[in-house]
């Protein structure tokens, strides 16, 4: 049988404000365990929470962004479970009256095909604390720092028919959170999290089939294969005429494994009610007019500038546009080294591929965008070879030197683009390989030729002691051998 | 000494008769010894008390007293006092020490008053006896030197005895459904619940959020008025708490009530008030008639609804308040827990008391899905035609009177296994806190020689109306200057 897959999203988004949506505990990550919750975060008896107004003014940012309905009058309430991580024994959250309304975000698929996802909602809500079972001697140690740092929570509507489409979204999710800045979108460190509602249904059905939902998701990775591996679950049970349980469940990436953590019947009855500490909150025009002042390019606007501006591909504007840091490192290589092209290509390649093999955030990188302008400007004008960029580029991240040119230098890796002497080279190396020469002009197939031409380069940048332009020793080569 | 109001104390103070210390010890030494009769504080805080007067003493010295400076009063003990235990009158919190004051705690102490300990309360305020507390029941002064055992009313019961008994000349209290009222009433003191949002709840321990005032406890409204004068106003840190200017309430305490219109609810002079009881209520009011007033009937035709709505939303949000006492970070913990539910569940049954436990029971079944609609909503639907009831009422008089409580104070043991009956004992004062206006209690007469109070109901931010109102009775009546002895 065919089935349709239907996927929605919950997505759980840190925002970066200084301090916690209801106390004025820093929200800085890392700090020793329980030294940045205050007596309102302990929930020590007699506190009461004070609204913080910048989880307001991101959270209307973010509606703005989403192209959403922004909740003029909004309002807290009570969700009603006990777990040592939630002192009050509560969290404060929205349900019936969420600040952001219904909107949506299109996303680009590697078809090329763009597709709109809507949002049922985003609403406020104060993070948990953690949680800890190791190190403890088999007790739990409980760290409230992260207690009541300011979420948005966004719902999806089911609109997403595969892995690629849900972790499309995630990313555009993620591109447009850290570019609006309300975000740091560190997912290492929890400040984007995901639940997947996924359900099946025979090909073409209207009736969506009884889901399942896949908690606290803390990588596209892992999310692309948490939906991999529950697909086919639930593909099994159903081939096999079995039902699917409407459940929530936890996956665990290491193993590709997930297990039941409670179905509908052991659900809690949270007993929303409304806060009665808080009063509504009303959001008026100014407020949102001034949210809007606040928004930055956004990452669809900031993907066709940078077609029109620096004629990128359609590719290669996207992957530069996505994620704000790295769209702002682009235009800096790009301003100190001209070429958008290569600039875009090391970018991508090189220096990416550096970040990844490390797990750097661009922020964290040894090499600025004005630095790798610099060797840009020295590949596009011949000062050094491809491979020798490889090297400046090593010089730089480990901090050996900070200036391009400096390393160039005293690593000679400066090329040779002179003619005559480079035309003196070849003459030498083909003299003292007449057999290879021979061989050579009697060769009929161009591949082969090619390939041997390659024969050639080796003893020539040997003689040139790897300075001499490879580009220019082709060149010679196919005039001194082909006349 | 100990028979001075606030505003006599103050001006011994001020006229160097005494000095902040010498006045303290004088007050701690009688309450040491006369406290075993009533058991009306949970703790007494010597030490701070000493050192609050020496404070305060040096305060006078470098010319920075206040009117409260070395004025000795006590805290409910729901008011959480930095170094000083704060137990809401539960083994939950039987030896909490707060690393931080109240909003309402901190504005005494700026005032130089000094606190000399924390008054008893029933169990998490829950309660109109004072019965419910883990330190013991406190008794009434009233009817004591006859040996009767009465119930000095709740949940502030503490404070009430303790002004009565003169231990004190004024303490705060707390009023989420008569819980300043009530007692004062039973205790023949003077006591005023503020409109909701008058006074800061930072600090004070929550029962019922959206129903909670701070208020004060005190023989004269005097005296009330000078409370209320240190403890209303702003706070940014109870984002509930209302911007509006404090004026002094004393400055028009002297205003004379020529024209001033009185309503009476034709609701709260029903069959459930006795006719001793509403005779004295009346003869009250014909002395606001000599002094000018006009009285004339009214309606709160919603007022008999007051009681069933207020016992889904207190519960309710008392339900949820009441989650943090868990056992994880303050607080008791119960022995050797086997794991994380047997420490919540024995934690939380060890801890809370009977009636905390029957409340939280009751608001997590009106929350409960399946429910919410019929109980929390509709009780919600319910405030909202009670408070429009007084809206139109006020529109048509300036003050409501009527009686407080139903009858004087009852024995102990009387009423605490009949919970509902217990409730039935704030049939008058409930519909208050769902609106969310001032009232007061004034001591207004006596039946068997217990007294009776007058309750006086206001507009929203009317305090110096009533404090008004009560003064100007209390300079042509003595019942609040009688003495339990």
């Amino acid at each position: 049988m065919q089935w349709d897959i239907v996927i929605g999203l919950e997505i759980h988004v840190q925002l970066a404000t200084q301090t916690k949506i209801f106390s004025g505990s820093s929200t800085a990550y890392g700090a020793e365990p329980n030294t940045q919750a205050n007596a309102v975060d302990l929930a020590m008896p007699g506190m009461l929470p004070v609204p913080n107004e910048n989880a307001f003014r991101y959270a209307v940012m973010f509606g703005l962004a989403t192209n959403a309905e922004i909740g003029r009058r909004s309002m807290f309430e009570r969700k009603n479970y006990f777990y040592p991580d939630l002192p009050k024994g509560y969290q404060t959250t929205q349900l019936a009256e969420p600040i952001v309304g219904p909107g949506y975000i299109d996303i680009d698929l590697a078809n090329g095909d763009s597709k709109r996802v809507r949002i049922h909602h985003a609403h406020l809500e104060e993070d948990a604390g953690k949680s800890l079972h190791e190190d403890y001697h088999g007790m739990t140690g409980i760290d409230l720092n992260r207690a009541g740092t300011p979420l948005i929570e966004v719902v999806t509507e089911p609109d997403m028919n595969n892995a690629e489409e849900a972790v499309a979204f995630a990313k555009k999710l993620h591109s447009l959170v850290t570019s609006l800045g309300i975000c740091d979108g560190d997912m290492s460190q929890g400040s984007m999290r995901f639940d997947v509602n996924i359900s099946l249904k025979p090909k073409g059905s209207e009736t969506l089939g009884t889901r399942t939902e896949t908690k606290n998701l803390n990588s596209f990775r892992f999310m692309e294969q948490a939906i991999a591996h529950e697909v086919e679950r639930q593909m099994d049970i159903l081939e096999d005429g079995g039902r699917i349980v409407q459940e929530t469940r936890l996956y665990n990436g290491d193993r590709d494994e997930s297990r039941s953590m409670r179905t509908k019947e052991e659900a809690n009855d949270y007993r929303y009610f409304p806060c009665p500490d808080l009063l509504p909150v009303v959001i008026d025009e100014n407020f949102i007019e001034d949210a809007r002042s606040r928004l930055p390019e956004l990452p669809d606007a900031r993907k066709a500038r940078f077609v029109e501006q620096y004629q990128l591909s359609d590719y290669d504007a996207r992957v530069l546009s996505g994620d704000a840091r790295l769209a702002t490192f682009f235009e800096e290589t790009v301003a100190h080294g001209k070429d958008a092209k290569l600039a875009a290509n090391w970018i991508q390649g090189e220096f990416s591929a550096r970040l990844n093999a490390e797990e750097k955030a661009v922020a964290d990188s040894p090499v600025s965008g004005a630095q790798l302008g610099a060797l840009v400007v020295r590949i596009a004008d011949n000062t050094v070879s491809s491979a020798g960029a490889k090297k400046v580029f090593e010089a730089l991240w480990a901090g050996e030197n900070t200036e391009v040119d400096a390393i160039i230098e005293a690593k000679g890796l400066k090329q040779v683009s002179d003619t005559g002497a480079l035309e003196a080279m070849v003459d030498e190396v083909l003299a003292s390989m007449p057999e290879q020469v021979e061989q050579y002009q009697s060769e009929d197939n161009p591949k082969k030729r090619k390939k041997m031409l390659g024969g050639f380069m080796g003893p020539l940048m040997k003689a040139s002691k790897g300075q001499g332009n490879p580009k220019l020793f082709n060149e010679i080569l196919l005039k001194k051998l082909e006349g | 000494m100990h028979n001075k109001s606030v505003a006599e104390l103050s001006r011994e103070l001020e006229s160097g008769k005494v000095s902040s210390v010498e006045l303290a010890q004088q007050f701690l030494d009688r309450l040491k010894h006369e406290d075993g009769k009533y058991n009306s504080f949970i703790t007494i805080s010597e030490d701070h008390a000493l050192a609050e007067a020496k404070h305060a003493d040096e305060m006078r010295a470098t010319g920075k007293a206040t009117p409260w400076t070395g004025v000795p009063f006590a805290h409910k003990d729901i008011f959480c006092t930095n170094g000083v235990r704060t137990t809401c009158g539960s083994k939950m919190l039987e030896n909490f020490v707060p690393p931080y004051d109240a909003t309402v705690t901190e504005k005494f102490r700026q005032a130089g008053a000094v606190c000399l300990g924390k008054t008893n309360m029933d169990e998490f305020a829950m309660g109109s006896s004072t019965e419910s507390s883990y330190f013991g029941a406190t008794t009434n002064p009233w009817g004591l030197s006859s040996g009767e055992k009465r119930v000095p009313g709740g949940s502030s019961g503490g404070s009430a005895a303790a002004v009565a008994a003169r231990l004190v000349p004024a303490a705060t209290g707390t009023d989420t459904g008569g819980s300043i009222r009530q007692p004062a009433a039973l205790c023949g003191i003077t006591g005023l619940k503020p409109t909701y949002g008058r006074v800061s709840r930072y600090g004070m321990i929550a029962f019922a959020s959206s129903l909670d005032q701070g208020g004060a406890m005190a023989r004269s409204a005097e005296d009330a008025a000078m409370m209320l004068n240190v403890m209303a106003g702003f706070d940014p840190k109870d984002s509930t708490c209302i911007d509006r200017d404090v004026p002094d309430y004393t400055a028009t305490l002297n205003e004379p009530l020529k024209g001033m219109k009185i309503g009476l609810p034709k609701e709260y002079f029903s069959e459930q008030l006795s006719a001793a009881m509403e005779e004295q209520v009346r003869n009250a009011i014909r002395e606001y008639e000599k002094l000018g007033a006009t009285v004339k009937e009214v309606s709160l035709p919603n007022a008999k609804l007051a009681i069933a709505a207020y016992y889904v939303i207190a519960p309710a949000e008392a339900s949820a308040n009441l989650s943090r006492f868990d056992g994880v970070r303050y607080g008791y913990r119960c022995d050797d827990p086997k794991d994380l539910m047997d420490m919540y569940t024995r934690t939380r049954a060890e801890g809370f008391g009977g009636e905390v436990k029957r409340r939280i029971l009751v608001g997590t079944y009106a929350l409960s899905a399946g429910y919410f609609d019929a109980y929390y909503l509709k009780a919600q639907k319910v405030r909202r035609l009670i408070q429009q009831d007084f809206i139109n009422a006020f529109k048509e008089v300036d003050v409501l009177m009527s009686p407080v409580s139903p009858s004087p104070a009852f024995a102990q043991g009387e009423k605490n296994t009949d919970p509902v009956s217990m409730y039935l004992e704030d049939v008058f004062t409930i519909a208050i806190n769902l609106a969310g206006i001032p009232a007061m209690s004034v001591p207004a007469g006596f039946v068997d020689g217990l007294p009776v109070g007058l309750q006086i109901i206001g507009d929203y931010f009317s305090e110096a109306r009533l404090l008004n109102a009560a003064h100007q009775f209390q300079q042509v009546t003595d019942w609040h200057q009688r003495d339990p002895k």
